[in-house]
């Protein structure tokens, strides 16, 4: 069969996901001012850990090979270990994020003791002031030393994850040193307007020229730097970056939130894009299966306005949560368009009239960057 | 096919070899063929062919992939295709030698 006709079987969707991002808890010591899931707080309607578990239970029978544990930072919950045991003691391999507040030496040898288990290290930059202007004082401190512990445990090689903004697209270079220099992997991702991120995308997301080069790094370095496949809009710079370029929400991915909501990926928590809970009932796999939000987004697409660009077949129009978050309508170019498709549509995006995200956890006094709301204010 | 056999190292050589589904693999259906997924090494692999994970499944109970897939009736046009395909398969260690 065809690679072709495989991406063709994949936006069908399949029977199960490959794999799963869970967000543990909204809960977390950080207020990433790009946050996905606006994490802050712990939500009192959180799953429980039999109920958790039961969800564990769901994905084995679905035969979901592994999931990426995030939240918030997931490492607060009480019953983190316990979770991540019952996993992957079930043939459900984890994947985890984590700021790295929690590794101290003795969890860092608890974690070195685990089979099945991965860890990502989130750091947004290769030195102390571009990292910590977006995931907030000391937080770059806090992450190496976490590596440090990690190291020293001989955990083997855990992920340091990038989220690439204007700020870090130049210290490409620096990441691939410093991973290097551990023995990890260095896993590079694209920066998404969702939740708190709505609010910053505009001054965080790169330029037209960083994107050229972004793409140009990461061919070069081929497998040697994961993506999550996370970059298929710059295919239509040239020939595909290793991965699958398709958008895989709710086809071959989704999101399951702390209180057990179930939307199509992991970067789209709003209500138009929630297909059910865990709790409900037939749990997860009648969500997969039978939900009308996933039935939908496994129809063919329309290219829409891209219709009439050659470059359609090469990028699948991009990214859907960008697109969404960014005020464009869904079956047009991706905001960050790389033929430059997408940029003057989001110029025209009056302020305040895109989509806010649906849940918003963030602890109630923070600091934010300036809001996109004040171009109202300049003239033109 | 050119292409393929032309890149592929000494398919007569895994034709002969016995070979089974590595223990930490588990293949999951799918309508395309199967997923396979290396507790390991972590790698995700796509069969693309029903036909494939009958062969894969069917390796530890014969002497030789040679022998499989005469088991499994892959007519001789289609082997080199087989024979490529195995060949990625054990260079991710989703089967090896037994």
């Amino acid at each position: 069969m065809s690679a072709e006709t495989l991406t063709t079987q994949m936006k069908a969707g399949l029977d199960a996901p490959i794999c799963i991002t869970w967000e543990l808890t909204y809960a977390c010591n950080l207020e990433c001012v790009h946050c996905l899931s606006s994490s802050g707080q712990r939500d009192p309607r959180e799953l429980t850990t039999a109920e958790a578990m039961r969800v564990v239970d769901e994905l084995r029978a679905l035969q979901v090979f592994y999931v990426n544990i995030g939240g918030g930072e997931p490492m607060i919950r009480r019953d983190f270990f316990d979770l991540v045991d019952y996993a992957t003691g079930n043939g459900v391999g984890v994947k985890f994020s984590t700021n790295g507040a929690f590794i101290d030496p003795a969890k860092a040898r608890r974690l070195s003791s685990m089979d099945y288990l991965d860890i990502q290290l989130s750091l947004d930059g290769a030195d102390e002031s571009t990292n910590d202007a977006v995931r907030g004082a000391g937080s770059y401190r806090t992450v190496r030393t976490a590596m440090d512990n990690l190291a020293a445990a001989d955990f083997g090689p855990f992920k340091i994850s990038v989220v690439v903004t204007r700020q870090n697209a130049g210290q490409l270079d620096a990441f691939k040193a410093l991973a290097d220099s551990y023995g990890a992997q260095l896993r590079i991702t694209r920066l998404r307007p969702a939740g708190r991120g709505a609010d910053t995308w505009h001054q965080l997301h790169p330029t037209h020229e960083q994107q050229v080069a972004l793409y140009h790094w990461l061919s070069a370095h081929g497998e040697g730097v994961l993506t999550g496949d996370s970059f298929f809009h710059l295919n239509a710079l040239g020939d595909p970056l290793p991965g699958l370029n398709l958008c895989g929400a709710g086809r071959v991915v989704c999101l399951i939130d702390p209180v057990g909501d179930v939307y199509a990926c992991p970067f789209v928590i709003h209500d138009e894009f929630l297909a059910g809970n865990v709790r409900d009932e037939g749990g997860f796999a009648k969500v997969w299966k039978q939900s009308e939000l996933f039935r939908s987004l496994r129809e063919p697409e329309s290219p829409g306005a891209c219709a009439s660009c050659g470059s359609y077949d090469a990028c699948q129009g991009g990214c859907m949560a960008a697109k969404f978050f960014t005020g464009l309508p869904l079956d047009g170019p991706d905001p960050e368009c790389v033929s430059g498709h997408g940029a003057p549509l989001v110029e025209q995006v009056l302020p305040g009239t895109t989509p806010r995200p649906s849940a918003d956890h963030s602890k109630p006094v923070r600091v934010v960057l300036t809001r996109r709301d004040d171009r109202a204010l300049q003239p033109g | 096919m050119r292409r393929l056999l032309s890149t592929s190292p000494a398919p007569t050589e895994l034709r002969a070899q016995a070979l089974e589904l590595h223990p930490q693999v588990a293949l999951r259906p799918e309508p395309f063929g199967a997923l396979a997924y290396h507790y390991g090494n972590r790698r995700l692999v796509f069969l693309r062919h029903p036909d494939v994970v009958r062969v894969v499944q069917a390796l530890a109970d014969h002497p030789s992939l040679e022998a499989t897939l005469e088991a499994c009736g892959i007519a001789e046009s289609r082997r080199p295709s087989f024979e490529t395909a195995l060949a990625q398969l054990r260079r991710s260690e989703i089967i090896r030698e037994r």
